[in-house]
């Protein structure tokens, strides 16, 4: 709703405070325009000036080839297909656990201490530093249950990690259906369970679905917890070869290696480091934007 | 209502389901249920799992637990009169946080403002859409950006001998914060009811009298979770830290100095630790130290989001 000018002349003209009071209105207006531009063109920026260091490297041919050279030039394939490998597995775990914490959270549970208590653990894991993830799944997983610094490993500490995420997203896609359907549904004698699978999920598929997106890039991204649990600075696996890594294998993650090659590597490729970060940081980008794209996509179709 | 209540005749007439497909939805329910409670479960597993690897040097006769926490001298690999002391990597992590947090705050509360008040929907569509895709940013690429485009831009501005310091890790933490700060804090505006906003504007007020009379107190506290809930994400952020603040445990005199982190640390040193040694659960119970940190700032943040909704 935009406020309406005061006239500058006559009756209602307007008196030296109201003038003032003007200014800081526009000066108000502006201040804060550019705090929320302050944000947006960094990233422009910097992402048009990591691309242009990348540009000589950056092809369909840098993410099918192997890196060569003791890791100072050649591709990422070894480590594009192992992130692949540990987002798909913790994905597979996670989400159903996630999704039926979201139900019971959103469908059974009642107001009480008891389930203030889940409310709050669901935050808390959200705010679990990712390093203390790396040092629960080195306890737990590598060491405690036994599987070593394996893919294993690092898949079920990416998929504890990002719980919260797809939790999150879940229950606002089922907070979403209204309550008349599952009323509705009541009514006609279906019991809580026959309702969630008649009506609240295919309702709200969507919208889970988009949180799953969302937990994909999150995932994806993560390196401190698998860089302890399973991932290696290098493993040689053939060019483009899809299926290189058994589940007690160690592998190389796509994040991991842009660490070790800005940090551990000496002279490398100057455009490689950069190449890795604009694929990875595309590779993220890219599902995030088609999360987003989809549920702009449904909210349009969305009958209520 | 069990069926038993029921007349003889209503119960033959019902249709029954099958017991099978009874005991399956009892079971699934159940299924349910226990997922739900998953969330502490794990919780709970992380603080024991990680106390477990660092319970056997608590009760070590040289380990102090005083020297630990308020001791700057960390040298855990030297050959004779080892010592594990935190205080340098606590204020390490406290001077960027802080740094990050004077950069943050006002620009994630006043970007905030913008969006929930001054701006038109269309415009605020899109600057949503790109605080979620700034917010999807791998820490691992906002260390790279700052171990390179960031630290040539520091050493050129200001002739710092390095560019990867407090500034640095700052200025990449702010902006790693600055997403969930305007999130939050834009649910928090949104959450003050219209019929405030409408009886300052039929007194006459305008736009920013209306922000900084009427809806900043009202939305205090939601603003302040906003806030705790970025420090939590700052203290505990680790790759980016780790790559874009130098390596030098010790207590900063300047912004241009290198600090080293409480996760930088334990990301840093994890790798060379044997596993079981002194060093290799120091470091855990430092992880230790870090969980009670983020969680005691994410429950105060929740009380805090909690205490609005009771209003």
């Amino acid at each position: 709703m935009a406020l309406a000018p005061a006239p500058t002349t006559g009756r209602f003209a307007r008196t030296p405070h109201v003038a003032r009071k003007e200014r800081a209105e526009k000066l108000a207006r502006a201040v804060f325009a550019a705090m929320a531009a302050a944000m947006v063109v960094p990233l422009l920026l910097i992402v048009g000036y990591l691309v242009w260091l990348a540009w000589p490297t950056l092809s369909l041919e840098f993410i099918l080839d192997v890196p060569r050279r003791g890791m100072t030039d050649g591709g990422i394939w070894p480590a594009f297909v192992g992130t692949l490998y540990l987002v798909g597995l913790s994905l597979l775990v996670s989400t159903p656990i996630g999704v039926m914490a979201a139900v019971y959270l959103n469908e059974y549970a009642r107001d009480n201490w008891f389930n203030r208590v889940v409310n709050l653990a669901v935050i808390n894991l959200a705010g679990v530093p990712s390093i203390v993830h790396a040092l629960f799944g080195l306890g737990a997983f590598v060491y405690a249950a036994r599987f070593g610094y394996s893919i294993l490993s690092a898949a079920l500490t990416l998929a504890i990690m990002t719980l919260p995420v797809i939790i999150a997203s879940t229950r606002e896609a089922l907070a979403s259906v209204p309550i008349a359907f599952r009323e509705a549904c009541w009514n006609v004698g279906a019991t809580r369970w026959q309702t969630i699978r008649a009506v609240v999920l295919p309702n709200s598929i969507s919208g889970i679905l988009t949180g799953v997106i969302l937990q994909v890039s999150r995932a994806a991204g993560e390196t401190a917890p698998v860089m302890f649990t399973g991932a290696v600075f290098y493993k040689s696996v053939a060019r483009g070869d899809l299926f290189p890594y058994a589940l007690t294998d160690q592998c190389m993650a796509l994040s991991m290696h842009l660490y070790t090659l800005a940090t551990q590597v000496p002279n490398v490729k100057e455009s490689l480091p950069y190449a890795t970060a604009v694929v990875l940081l595309g590779s993220v980008l890219v599902v995030n934007a088609s999360a987003i794209a989809l549920r702009v996509f449904l909210r349009g179709r969305k009958k209520w | 209502m069990s069926t038993d209540s029921l007349p003889d005749v209503a119960r033959r007439t019902r249709p029954q389901r099958s017991r099978v497909a009874v005991l399956a939805e009892r079971a699934l329910e159940a299924l349910i249920r226990l997922s739900g409670m998953s969330a502490i479960l794990f919780v709970a597993a992380i603080f024991l799992f990680v106390l477990r690897e660092a319970a056997p040097i608590l009760v070590k006769d040289e380990f102090s637990l005083v020297q630990f926490l308020f001791s700057t001298e960390w040298y855990p690999t030297s050959a004779h009169n080892v010592r594990y002391g935190t205080l340098a990597l606590t204020v390490g992590t406290l001077s960027v946080t802080t740094l990050a947090m004077l950069l943050a705050v006002p620009f994630g509360l006043g970007a905030a403002i913008y969006l929930s008040e001054f701006c038109v929907p269309r415009v605020r569509e899109t600057l949503k859409i790109t605080i979620e895709l700034l917010s999807a940013i791998p820490s691992v690429v906002w260390g790279f950006i700052g171990l390179t485009v960031m630290s040539k831009l520091i050493v050129s501005t200001t002739g710092a001998p390095v560019g990867v310091n407090v500034l640095n890790g700052g200025i990449i933490l702010a902006l790693m914060s600055v997403p969930v700060i305007v999130s939050i804090g834009e649910d928090a505006l949104k959450a003050v009811p219209d019929s405030y906003r409408e009886a300052g504007i039929a007194l006459g007020a305008t736009r920013w009298q209306l922000v900084y009379r009427v809806l900043l107190p009202a939305a205090r506290n939601g603003l302040l979770a906003a806030v705790l809930l970025g420090v939590g994400r700052a203290v505990g952020e680790t790759m980016a830290v780790l790559m874009a603040t130098g390596h030098a445990v010790h207590i900063p005199g300047s912004l241009l100095d290198s600090v080293r982190t409480l996760t930088a640390n334990i990301a840093a040193e994890l790798g060379e630790a044997p596993a079981g040694s002194d060093h290799y659960r120091v470091l855990f119970l430092t992880g230790t130290l870090l969980f009670l940190i983020t969680f005691a700032v994410n429950l105060t943040a929740d009380f805090v989001i909690r205490g609005v909704r009771r209003k």
